[in-house]
């Protein structure tokens, strides 16, 4: 995209495209011609895995739409009538809830493989933070699409995410109540929740062509975090990693249909089978799995506002990141204390995910009846949910802040290419010499 | 010192020019916040929702120490016919540390203390929580662990406030006006 474009319009209408609007010059820069490190691993194809899932969540939507009606007296009737009598309808739908759960899946892969490479750096930043504002929308589109089917989860979900914005002081009410458009979650609710569920999507597509923008002028990142030096350090994105990815994308679908087929609530909640009644609430209140953390964090705070806030911070962590960590090396390769508090920090996520799925006073050991330590019970799911809740805000706050000033980290190689040239076994001379010898 | 200060003349007065550029601001952020007032405003509940009726209640059904819960705007409403140790219980406790301080004579219309009527979301998050559950005796919400006590106040877990007393009067001895 950036520097000159290879771009030759062969046939008479290329030509005359060409100088009117030359978006085949456009495609052919940004997705043939672009020059990519040649050292990406896998965790880099999970960037097309998300434009994939982006749009089959589209493609599926806008089929469902068609036979979903946004009443409260219709909604779960008009799920179930698309899963029984709508041609395909099932597979549809199945594919759409479970499309959602496989998005998040790429998404954290891919947000981890950005945190363990050191992605979000200089000159990186703006990329990185169109990534955290597509997270962002993805969390609001999941939770407004969870909501539209109408079932008891749905609706008290929607009762209980809803209400966090009462939390806040003063103004508070009156929001929520301007957000439900009446005394509760209803029929006005459901509708605008529809209409938006339906319009963010196009606008993650949106802020997802600045990210490609972002991504494409810099170039992408690499596992040695180091910056392409020579047109050596690369390879065109196709058809290398068209090849790759597509590889990849295979194997991804393998998965994707394994549930949409073979155990498509599997990730659901079977709760949400029962049509949403106002007057009761389900015994357990949980999300969906890929909320679990933030919903553990939110409970792990005692204190209604606070815990609404320490919510959000975890959010906002990731679109300060940029500054927080201060470390000049950008992949984690190099950085080995670093790398170890990592790999806690994505176990600690894991143990948050869980957590929230758990009653509060449920016991981790259930063998051991408690732990107590003063007042605390340290052998509760909200205990643990704290100490996690508390490595998860240290590792932004603390630890890579400290880390980027205090560590030394391990030499860097001079360029993509050294490390694999100056290896024994691929010295050039070697290499001359085994391929007879080979077999 | 003394000396004034050169003035640029030639062409416009730069004031006069100011002023335009201020003026034009201000009536199109002017314009802009009026324009955009009725997409905001039209989130709001709309008429038919506001002149959600009233509803009226016949509390003969409800048997001492028992509960009724009905629904009112969307949401639940606890009609509750306490006993006389419920509601000693909670007398007692008016001077507890509270954390939404009101003492029970607060939560029900002078001299009927045996009707306890209340909207029976959760101040935390809006969960419905259930009878009979809990440290003190009253509503204990299965969500996130709040505790009321019999008179509906908040004790324990994470709720900020106690569960709310709607708007009603007393139509006859057994009749209630909700809203
Ligand atoms: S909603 Fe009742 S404790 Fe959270």
């Amino acid at each position: 995209m950036s520097g000159h474009s290879n771009y030759e319009p062969k046939s008479g209408f290329e030509k005359w495209l060409d100088v009117r609007l030359p978006i085949i010059r456009f495609g052919h820069d940004t997705i043939v011609d672009f020059p990519t490190p040649k050292n990406l691993n896998y965790w880099y194809t999970f960037g097309g895995i998300l434009a994939l899932c982006l749009g089959i969540q589209i493609v599926t939507g806008i089929i469902l739409a068609m036979h979903y009606v946004a009443h409260v007296k219709f909604a779960f009737d008009s799920v179930e009538h698309i899963m029984r009598d709508v041609n395909y309808g099932w597979l549809i739908r199945y594919v759409h809830a479970n499309g959602a759960s496989m998005f998040f899946l790429a998404v954290y892969v891919h947000m981890f493989r950005g945190l363990y490479y050191g992605s979000y750096k200089a000159p990186r930043e703006v990329l990185w933070l169109l990534g955290c504002v597509i997270y962002l929308l993805m969390i609001i589109t999941a939770f407004m699409g969870y909501v539209l089917p109408w079932g008891q989860m749905s609706f008290h979900g929607a009762v209980v995410i809803t209400n966090l914005i009462g939390a806040i002081p003063v103004i508070g009410q009156s929001i929520t109540t301007w957000l439900w458009g009446g005394f509760a979650v209803d029929n006005p609710t459901l509708n605008r929740f529809f209409s938006l569920h339906y319009l963010l999507p196009f606008m993650i597509a949106g802020v997802v062509a600045l990210h490609i923008w972002a991504l494409h002028v810099p170039g992408n990142n690499n596992p040695t975090g180091v910056d392409v030096k020579s047109k050596e350090d690369t390879v065109p994105f196709h058809p290398y990693y068209t090849v790759k990815d597509g590889f990849a994308i295979s194997v991804f679908l393998l998965m994707f249909a394994a549930f949409v087929f073979f155990n498509p609530n599997a990730l659901g909640d079977a709760v949400n089978y029962v049509p949403a009644n106002p007057l009761v609430t389900p015994a357990h209140i949980v999300p969906e799995w890929y909320l679990l953390p933030f919903y553990a964090i939110l409970r792990a705070v005692p204190d209604k506002l606070m815990g609404v806030i320490f919510m959000g911070g975890a959010i906002a962590m990731l679109f300060l990141l940029p500054w927080l960590d201060t470390s000049k090396v950008r992949s984690m390769r190099y950085r080995p204390t670093a790398r170890l508090y990592f790999f806690i920090f994505v176990v600690v996520t894991l143990v948050l995910g869980y957590c929230g799925g758990q009653l509060p006073d449920n016991k981790i050991i259930p063998g051991l009846t408690t732990f107590q330590v003063i007042d605390a019970d340290l052998n509760s799911v909200v205990w643990l949910s704290r100490m996690a809740t508390a490595y998860y805000f240290a590792y932004f706050l603390i630890i890579l802040p400290v880390l980027g000033l205090t560590e030394t980290p391990l030499p860097q190689p001079e360029s993509i290419s050294e490390p694999v040239l100056s290896h024994p076994a691929n010295a050039p001379a070697g290499a001359a010499a085994s391929p007879e010898k080979r077999g | 010192m003394g000396a004034t200060p050169e003035h640029h003349t030639g062409g416009e007065d730069p004031n006069r020019r100011d002023f335009i550029h201020i003026a034009a601001t201000v009536a199109a952020v002017g314009a802009v916040g009026g324009l955009a007032w009725p997409f905001i405003d039209q989130m709001n509940p709309a008429a038919d929702t506001l002149a959600l009726a009233s509803v009226e209640f016949d509390l003969s059904k409800v048997e001492l120490g028992q509960q009724v819960v009905i629904k009112w705007r969307g949401k639940p409403l606890f009609i509750r016919h306490r006993t006389g140790k419920e509601i000693a219980a909670a007398i007692k406790d008016d001077n507890a540390a509270l954390r939404d301080p009101q003492t029970d004579e607060e939560r029900h219309k002078a001299g009927k203390a045996e009707w306890l009527v209340l909207i029976g979301t959760c101040t935390h998050l809006g969960c419905v929580p259930t009878f009979g559950g809990g440290d003190f005796g009253g509503w204990f919400c299965p969500c996130h662990g709040s505790h009321y006590d019999t008179s509906g106040r908040i004790r324990k877990g994470p709720a900020p406030k106690n569960l709310a007393v709607p708007e009603y009067t007393f139509l006859s001895d057994s009749k209630v006006k909700v809203g």
